[in-house]
Order: structure tokens, then sequence, then C-alpha cells
């Protein structure tokens, strides 16, 4: 038979297992990337030409270069050099740093939108760059490019299997393993893809409702 | 309040060329002029929001551009003019109240986070003020559900809820529609009686300019053409281009 029922049972309570590291990856790999985004964007944004200048250098570069290698070189180069990362944490920290760039363009397009009124109307009330960017400016760019934020969970999460080259043991290690213990990756592989387009059109869902809400707090 | 020989460029463009006025404890001073004059570019520079050229602007005999580095002057950094820049409050002709905050906690969040006051104070102050301009029942209204001249109001509360000693308005009304204009002006004549405030404004009410101010300035070419207590600049005006800019603005009505 072209597709073996029990084999695909058999599997899929390894799989079940496999994806929390799958869903763990995506979690903290985002968490770091919106954290890190929001940093690279704001440090962007300064009137030292200098920090500007080496941000924007170093955002440019990782977003011009493969993930694939980027995740390559914290786990088999860092080491090199004395800092050795287990396969989870290298691979989870490349995701990371690898879309915190691209986060904090989707950062700058939101800050980029406030109006001039509102940095002057802070100015004229002596608040701290600080305060003006954590009250003022950030509760404003934010909720305006949550949609865009949630695109890049959704495609942060469909690289996770770019961790099975570091053998992590995500989904996609995990069903290459079961496919050459058995001699069969049709199901292992076919229940892997599964596994992500539900949750991918989970996340979508969540993210369009996430974008509603947002939009009738924005028209109180 | 002193400027001393005031420049301001954008490009090629002079906005003020030289400018030298001074302004009195609690004076309350109209700028009138048409477009394009640099009176608007007179608060803007106040309120630190443009940079100048050449020249010094003196707050309280303190130079609010500058500040005093081995005995001479020298262009004020960031940290200096946060210092200065708490004896100055500003009202926008676009209100540019914080859209995701209450009427409340416009009106508190920079006394909470630069004076340094308490919640509990800060919303005391803050009620008393809207009160005062009549809002007292907006309170936890979110900007975008009051006029504009309720949004205006809302913004002198805010700007005098800092106690500034200065307080600028830029064409406060010019956003409003007209039946709005009265009660936001109403609102500044109920201030110059309340507080000791030296006011500036940047005016296209020319009938509440002449009510209101000690002095009125007529801006022309980025230059002081004419200034002198109201009676004297809208009845017998001196100059030719104060007239022709009066009669211009009075026919519109």
């Amino acid at each position: 038979m072209f597709w073996d029922w029990d084999y695909a049972f058999d599997v899929l309570p390894v799989l079940a297992k496999a994806s929390i590291v799958t869903i763990q990856a995506t979690l903290a790999g985002f968490i770091l990337a919106l954290v890190l985004g929001l940093v690279f964007a704001i440090m962007r944004m300064s009137r030292n030409r200098a920090v500007t200048g080496a941000t924007t250098a170093v955002v440019e570069f990782i977003r011009s270069t493969p993930l694939l290698i980027q995740i390559f070189f914290i786990y088999f180069v860092l080491p090199e050099f004395g800092i050795v990362l287990d396969a989870f944490l290298a691979g989870t920290l490349a995701l990371g740093i690898h879309y915190a760039t691209y986060c904090s363009e989707v950062y700058r397009a939101g800050i980029e939108a406030i109006p001039r009124g509102q940095w002057e109307a802070a100015t004229a009330l002596n608040l701290s760059p600080a305060t003006t960017f954590k009250d003022i400016i950030i509760p404003q760019a934010i909720p305006p490019v949550v949609p865009a934020l949630g695109n890049y969970l959704v495609a942060l999460f469909k690289e996770t299997p770019l961790l099975s080259a570091i053998a992590v043991l995500e989904l996609m290690q995990t069903a290459k393993i079961l496919g050459s213990q058995n001699f069969r990756y049709i199901e292992p592989i076919t229940l892997v893809g599964v596994f992500f387009l539900i949750f991918s059109l989970i996340a979508s869902a969540a993210i369009r409702y996430a974008e509603r809400r947002l939009s009738t707090i924005g028209k109180r | 309040m002193r400027f001393s020989g005031v420049t301001k460029r954008y490009g090629d463009l002079t906005v003020l060329d030289n400018l030298d006025l001074d302004v009195a404890p609690q004076e309350k001073v109209a700028i009138i002029g048409p477009s394009g004059s640099g009176k608007t570019t007179v608060l803007r520079m106040l309120m630190t929001l443009e940079p100048i050229d050449e020249g010094v602007i003196y707050v309280d005999g303190k130079p609010l551009t500058h500040m005093e580095s081995n005995g001479g002057l020298v262009r004020a950094n960031e940290k200096y003019l946060r210092s200065v820049r708490g004896n100055i409050g500003m009202v926008f002709q676009h209100f540019n109240l914080f859209p995701h905050m209450t009427v409340l906690r416009n009106c508190t969040e920079a006394p909470i986070n630069v004076l340094g006051l308490s919640k509990a104070e800060a919303e005391e102050r803050a009620v008393e003020l809207l009160e005062l301009v009549g809002l007292g029942d907006k309170l936890g209204e979110y900007p975008q559900r009051l006029s504009g001249g309720q949004k205006q109001r809302v913004a002198i509360a805010r700007a005098l809820a800092m106690r500034p000693k200065v307080m600028l308005f830029d064409e406060v009304t010019s956003a409003l529609d007209p039946e709005l204009v009265g009660e936001v002006l109403n609102a500044i004549r109920m201030l110059g009686k309340q507080f000791q405030l030296t006011m500036l404004m940047v005016t296209h009410q020319m009938g509440f300019a002449k009510e209101f101010a000690d002095r009125v300035c007529f801006f022309y070419e980025g230059k002081i053409h004419e200034d002198g207590p109201p009676e004297e600049i809208f009845n017998s005006p001196k100059r030719e281009r104060t007239q022709q800019f009066l009669s211009a603005v009075l026919e519109a009505g």
C-alpha cells in the first residue's frame, strides 16, 4: 500500500513530542526577534552617527546572508572562540537574531508613521527621550504593525526545519530519523507538512483576530 | 524674556532676520502678520523645537538656546535644554494630544514623569485644571471622542499642569470650526486672570488680540515691522504694510 496507516499512527506520538521542540524554538526565537528588533530600530534612529551607522551595517549584513549559514556559524564557528552553545540554543538564537532584523524594519515603519506633532508635544512637555519612546511613541507605533509582525511569526515558524541541519530534535529532524530507521519517509514527512499547515492556519487566524481587536481599540 | 539678534534660515530662505524682542514678565503679546513672516517660528524656537542659527534667546535672564562654557556661550546640548524648557508650555494649532491616553492621563503623564509628582497629586492637579477649562466631565474620554474645541482645552490644561511661567499659543483656533473658537478663547481669557503667566500668542483672531493683549507685534519678512499697544496698532497703524495687512484681514472678517 502507498500509505501505511499503522505506521503513521506509530510515528504520530513521536512527532507530537518533537512538535513541542518546534513550538519552543518558534516562541523563544520570536520573543528574541521582537525585543532585539525594537532595540535595533531605536538604535538606528539614534542621533549618534556612529551608533546609527554600525546598527545599519549589522542589520543589513544579517538580512543579506542566509539564515542557514548563520545557524552553522553560531553552532560550529563560535566554539572556536570559546562560545559553546547546545544545538537548540544556537538554532533559536540564530532564528531570533535573523528575524530581529526584519522586525526592526517593521518597527521603524511604525515609528516613522507617528506624526511629528506627537514628538513636538512630548518635547514641549519636557518628557525625556526614554519616556517619550516608552509612553508616547511605542504604544502608538506597535498596534498598526502587529499584522506585519505576525506574518514574521509564521515565517519564522516555517523556517524552524532549518534547525534539523544542526540536529536539533525538532519535527523535521525527528521525521528524518524515523524515515531512515524504517526506510519509509512518506508518512512522517507528510505528517510534518500537515502539522505546519494546521499551525500556520491557526496562527494566521489569531493574527487576523488581533488585527481586528487592535483596530477597534484605535477607534475608541 | 529676550530675543537678541536671532536669525533662522531654512536653506536660502531667511525666516527670521536679526530679531530683537523683549517681553516683560506677565506681559501678553499677540503676534500677527502674513503667513511666512516667521511668527510661528518665534514660538517654536522658544519651545526649543527649532535650533537657531544666530543670536541668543534669554528666558528669566538665562540663555535658553546656549549654555555658558569657559566664559563664553556655546550651543546648548539636550541635557541643558531639558533643564531650561520646564519654564515654557506650548499649545499647538493641531492639539497634538496623545490619542492613546485618556484626557486625564494626557494631563498627568508629564507631571508624573518629569516633575516627579505622585499619581494622586498629578490627578488632583489635572482634575482642577480640567474643571477650570470646563471639562471636568470628560476625564475618562479619549481625545477622538472630543470636539476640536474640547481637544484644544485639554491641550491647554495639559500644558498648564507643568506650571510653566511662559505659555505659547500657536494659532490655537485656526484648526477649529468657527462656532468652537469662542470656548477656547474664553479658556485663554480665564487663564490670563487666574495665573501669573507670560503669554505669547500667534493668532488670526484680531478681535481677541485687541482685547486681550498688552502689546501687538506685526511680523513682516522675518522682522517686527511694527509693534505697540493694541489700540495703536489696530486703530492707527503707522506703517503701510501694517495698514494693508489689517485692512485685508478685517475685510475678510
